[in-house]
């Protein structure tokens, strides 16, 4: 064959897994490209916060030796090989792996290695899939932009000076940028679906109590969930599929079946498409709000457009308690991350500071070690949460909580999921929204209701306003990650031709020159610029 | 009730920051009481509603009897809990003297 090399890091993981069936290439060759990719790129991305290039080269090969014996043994064995033997993926700062580090994005996590092993990561490891890293994400997963990051902001792959969302936007950029095929967020407000949304990719948050969180860095315990990143709601799937279930170690991780996510959608778009005859789609009213970009209106209208055409139902829904949600959230999360960050006092990991007795060690090393939007969030958690207020928030807000999962229930009896916007933006600009609390929680106006009464969403890219990613998103009764995942695969199917699916991340030439600047040089440069203009 | 009460003065947040174990600067006091009253204020519009008669949601997805064998499992080891421990002593983890005289520990090493 003439002109260019295969690119295997192009490749979607259902892709390399047949590729790697076929002795097509090996895992360590897929492996060894993508880290290639990381050692060029990452000083102008700065999506991983740590890598393990020899611990993912040993696991390819120990993945290499099973596909060996496999193929010796015959198409049986082949075909029961996990999906996700010899793919490389990457993990969100927060997935504790044993003799790794895991700093949540936190200072105060600077040095902790991992004595054990998360749920999700002994099935990733036994699944043979291939962990390059930890990817980076705002500090305790709090934040909308990566920017809150202990370490430094991430890059988006579409616009460097923009921001890719978060928290968990080092997962995002990493899959957008080719960086892994497939990566693990966790979502608390929005924080898989929004980076999805901003950096081009498909992300969905499961069900509450889906995912087992044993070895998952806590942000609020009421909310949190792990979901997968990959670059088509197939890949996707497969990853959910590896890590879903019941874990012992997880008192809210559900016994609820699992069904087979993956095989369950269609691989070719005529099939997938058929899906949509007959089903009724919910348009919340509510989240089309003040703030949204006329763009991503537009993109989302026209996909909604598009669903209609080939064959869903559409109608208008109203989530009346929609603008409650937001001040529900900031009550409830932060009031439970106050408590799950109490954990961090200096003495049995991490960063430790000295101030004299106990009392002035705590606060010390509390000082040293979080950062201002941490700090931010566990004084308001501490507060809403202190005698005499307890009532007035944290008591108040769960009583709204049921109010909003209300809203949901009562929609459902009408429709079988909710279409949406994801993000009511596109990518911000780096440093736009860091000096304005409360313009960053708006950033989750669309995805945190959902959080709030414990469903499952998915986000689908949707085209482009103005050169970025929009995404759309689609919200399910619990346990109907099954339907979102079809519905994603429909809409993918019913936009195979549309000229925005083959465009490309419009940053990634950049990534490729040596004196690109870093993420962090370029926020320092557009906080200059601001003050300069202020 | 709590659009009167959103309002922090100095000493409120100094003594929240405290609460919370957080060695806050000056100036980071200064910051954070703009901040969090700014913050307080959007939690104003939950006083619109009437909750009342409405219950509490603590955890979504209700499961019942979610039990497991009582059964003892391996833990970790002494050496891997304290492996990252700022300051050990023998099997210990090493912190001031809470009580009494704050001299030399008597724990054997």
């Amino acid at each position: 064959m003439t002109g260019r090399p295969i690119d295997v890091t192009r490749w979607r993981a259902a892709q390399m897994a047949a590729a790697l069936r076929a002795g097509e290439c090996s895992s360590r060759e897929l492996v060894e490209a993508h880290l290639a990719r990381i050692r060029r790129q990452d000083h102008a991305l700065h999506a991983w916060v740590s890598v393990d290039g020899e611990g993912a080269i040993a696991s390819a090969e120990a993945a290499d030796r099973r596909l060996a014996e496999a193929r010796r043994a015959g198409p049986a064995a082949l075909a029961d090989l996990p999906p996700l033997l010899g793919l490389p993926l990457a993990l969100k700062d927060l997935v504790v792996t044993r003799g790794q580090p895991s700093t949540a994005g936190s200072r105060i996590l600077e040095g902790f290695v991992g004595p054990y092993d998360a749920h999700i990561a002994e099935r990733l490891l036994a699944a043979g899939a291939v962990v390059l890293g930890k990817t980076n994400m705002d500090e305790f997963a709090m934040g909308s932009s990566t920017e809150h990051s202990a370490w430094g902001p991430t890059g988006n792959p579409w616009d460097l000076d923009r921001v890719p969302g978060g928290s968990s936007g080092g997962s995002a950029a990493a899959v957008a940028a080719f960086h892994v095929p497939l990566a693990i967020g966790t979502d608390t407000g929005g924080s898989i679906r929004q980076p999805a949304a901003l950096t081009g990719v498909v992300g969905l948050k499961p069900t509450y109590g889906r995912v087992s969180r044993y070895g998952i860095i806590a942000f609020a315990s009421s909310l949190d969930q792990i979901g997968p990143f990959g670059r088509d709601t197939r890949d996707a799937a497969m990853l959910l599929q590896a890590v879903a279930g019941r874990d012992e170690r997880d008192a809210t991780s559900s016994p609820h079946p699992v069904p087979d996510y993956a095989t369950a959608l269609p691989l070719d778009d005529e099939p997938a498409a058929v899906g949509l005859r007959g089903v009724r789609l919910g348009l919340p009213r509510q989240y089309f709000v003040a703030g949204m970009e006329a763009g991503v209106a537009r993109c989302v209208r026209e996909a909604v457009a598009a669903l209609e055409a080939a064959g869903a139902e559409v109608v208008d829904v109203d989530l009346p308690h929609t603008d409650y949600g937001l001040a529900t959230y900031y009550i409830i999360a932060p009031a439970e991350a106050s408590a799950n960050l109490a954990r961090y006092d200096g003495i049995r990991y991490g960063y430790s500071a000295r101030g004299g007795d106990v009392l002035a060690n705590y606060l010390a090393t509390r000082d040293g070690g979080f950062g201002a939007e941490v700090k931010r969030r566990v004084m308001l958690g501490t507060y809403a949460l202190s005698a005499g207020y307890y009532d007035a928030f944290y008591l108040k807000a769960q009583k709204v909580r049921t109010l909003i999962k209300r809203d949901f229930d009562r929609a459902f009896e009408s429709v079988d999921a909710l279409v949406a916007p994801t993000s009511p933006t596109v990518a911000f600009r780096l440093g736009a929204r860091l000096a304005d609390p409360v313009a960053m929680y708006l950033s989750d106006a669309c995805t945190l209701p959902v959080n709030v009464a414990g469903l499952p969403g998915l986000s689908v890219p949707c085209g482009l306003s103005e050169g970025l990613p929009v995404g759309l998103q689609f919200i399910g009764r619990p346990w109907d990650e099954g339907r979102l995942l079809g519905l994603g695969r429909a809409y993918e199917a019913i936009t195979a031709g549309a000229p925005w699916r083959g465009v490309e991340p419009t940053a990634l030439p950049v990534l490729d020159d040596p004196d690109a600047p870093s993420p962090a040089a370029r926020l320092a440069a557009a906080q200059d610029e601001r003050s300069f203009t202020a | 009730m709590l659009g009167r009460m959103a309002h922090l003065d100095r000493a409120e947040v100094a003594h929240v920051a405290l609460l919370a174990r957080l060695g806050l600067s000056e100036d980071e006091l200064t910051r954070l009481q703009v901040e969090l009253n700014h913050i307080l204020e959007q939690y104003a519009v939950l006083a619109e509603l009437d909750t009342e008669a409405i219950a509490p949601t603590a955890q979504t997805i209700e499961q019942a009897n979610i039990l497991r064998e009582d059964r003892a499992e391996p833990g970790l080891s002494t050496e891997a809990a304290l492996a990252g421990a700022p300051e050990r002593l023998g099997d210990h983890f090493l912190v001031p003297a809470i009580l009494g005289d704050a001299g030399a520990p008597e724990v054997e090493p």
